[in-house]
């Protein structure tokens, strides 16, 4: 099964776990697989136009999916989809 | 005038100046950089201490901010001795005791559109070393109007980001995320809390990434964002990619010149004469505790964490952490009056918010969390 890597700010909407296997032929679909076990994870990732928000990217391997096929890139078995959001930590 | 090094210097560089890579040519550009650090903080710590050791000729600190005992965790440019004085004093007097043949510039100042464009004009390189949404995208947007290239890190809980942004022909932190989270859907390292060694590390990469760039050796961190997770020790690449319909940097764009970061970022303009203001859906902690005295009937909620529950507590709290705040919210009663604090007021809100949009009519917000009580009503109560 594809493995999603969840960053740390969204661990607390799966519990505490840093990567999910979640089953799916597309990211889309591995997506919704993990949004539906973790509900609370989809609004932090969707707007609700049910888009992945802006200020999160994802990933599959290194590809940003917004330079393939978006939710409709494939994904193997074997892939990696990693999440990352902006943070914005450093100075204080 | 070509700078040259003196018999003082020569000592102090020697193990850069027997690299071929540095060499004397090397060390000569270092000395001849301006590279502007804005913030002193978390990341700029690790960079003015690395930057100043480098050798680089003049480097200009931006920050207004005062050292605090809670920075000293991970902020090793400042020390006990510096709680209370600028950082911006204590980040130059470190430098400078590292390489007092170092030219700092302060800028005892927020960036902001008024002033950013003037600031970085005068530098070859900026480095973000900045805590939030909207001076992050001032500082992108700043550099990349005046073709100026910014090394980017940034930190959260256990893991950083970095990478070269504005480099000619490469992405700008607008082709990573067009947009900001809308305010308080991503804690701050006040709210999350931030492991004390990763800025070292992660500043350490922008440090590393700006002698590169000077230098004009090997291979940048450009078209490549490092994300680093310090508790799996694990560092992974992906691909960065400029957006060709970024409205920045892109084909056709539409960001000339810099506009109104808060706004951008949903930040509602800051209104003075409210700080001290209480609005109808919060209360005061002095208030509250004059009610808790009187004996008042509420249900009084804290919404931190377990941990932080741990560090400092208000006696009578019912404990129900944000994140299951929504499961546990079904063992309340609408018709009760609840009272909800977290450590500043920030998920406090959120709470109350969820109660009123569930029907709950008699919901307060404690204004400036379980901080404002440890100030204004109970001092033994711990500060973090």
């Amino acid at each position: 099964m594809p493995k999603v890597h969840i960053p740390t700010p969204l661990r607390q909407y799966v519990n505490q776990q840093a990567s999910v296997d979640a089953a799916g032929a597309t990211v889309g679909e591995v997506l919704a697989t993990l949004t539906s076990l973790h509900p609370e994870l989809k609004k932090n990732i969707y707007n609700d136009e049910g888009k992945l928000r802006s200020f999160v990217n994802v990933y599959v391997n290194d590809e940003d999916i917004r330079y393939m096929s978006k939710d409709a890139t494939p994904v193997k078995e074997t892939d990696s989809i990693t999440i990352v959001p902006s943070i914005a930590g450093g100075r204080a | 005038m070509t700078p040259t090094l003196s018999k003082e210097e020569i000592l102090r560089y020697s193990r850069h100046l027997i690299l071929p890579e540095v060499g004397m040519e090397g060390q000569l550009k270092l000395k001849a950089a301006k590279v502007l650090l804005i913030g002193t903080g978390g990341l700029g710590a690790p960079l003015g201490m690395y930057l100043a050791a480098a050798g680089i000729g003049r480097i200009g600190l931006v920050d207004f901010d005062v050292v605090d005992f809670s920075n000293l965790q991970r902020q090793v440019i400042h020390g006990t001795k510096d709680v209370g004085r600028k950082k911006l004093d204590s980040a130059a007097d470190t430098m400078l005791d590292i390489n007092p043949f170092l030219q700092i510039d302060k800028f005892d100042t927020a960036l902001s559109s008024e002033n950013a464009l003037d600031i970085i004009k005068d530098y070859d390189y900026v480095i973000d070393g900045t805590d939030n949404f909207p001076t992050r995208y001032l500082v992108n947007d700043a550099c990349v109007l005046l073709g100026k290239v910014n090394v980017y890190g940034s930190i959260f809980r256990f893991e950083g980001q970095s990478t070269v942004f504005g480099y000619p022909g490469g992405p700008c932190y607008r082709c990573l995320y067009p947009e900001p989270p809308p305010p308080g859907l991503v804690p701050s390292c006040a709210e999350g809390g931030v492991l004390g060694v990763l800025p070292g590390i992660i500043g350490v990469i922008q440090a590393t990434e700006c002698v590169k760039l000077i230098l004009g050796k090997g291979e940048p961190l450009v078209g490549r964002l490092m994300l680093y997770d310090a508790l799996n020790m694990k560092f992974r690449e992906l691909k960065l990619r400029r957006n060709p319909e970024c409205p920045l940097c892109g084909d056709n764009r539409t960001i000339t010149k810099l506009i109104d970061y808060q706004q951008f970022c949903g930040i509602p303009q800051h209104q003075p004469e409210l700080e001290n203001t209480v609005n109808e859906t919060e209360i005061d902690v002095v208030a509250l505790k004059a009610r808790i005295d009187k004996g008042d009937k509420f249900v009084f909620i804290d919404v931190r964490e377990v941990h932080e529950y741990q560090i400092a507590s208000i006696p009578g709290t019912k404990l129900m952490p944000l994140g299951d705040f929504p499961k546990h919210a079904a063992e309340l009663n609408p018709d009760d009056e609840i009272i909800i604090h977290c450590k500043m007021g920030g998920r406090s809100g959120k709470a109350c918010d969820f109660l009123r949009q569930n029907g709950f009519k008699k919901v307060l917000n404690v204004k400036g969390g379980i901080l404002a009580w440890s100030q204004k009503v109970d001092p033994s109560v711990p500060q973090y």
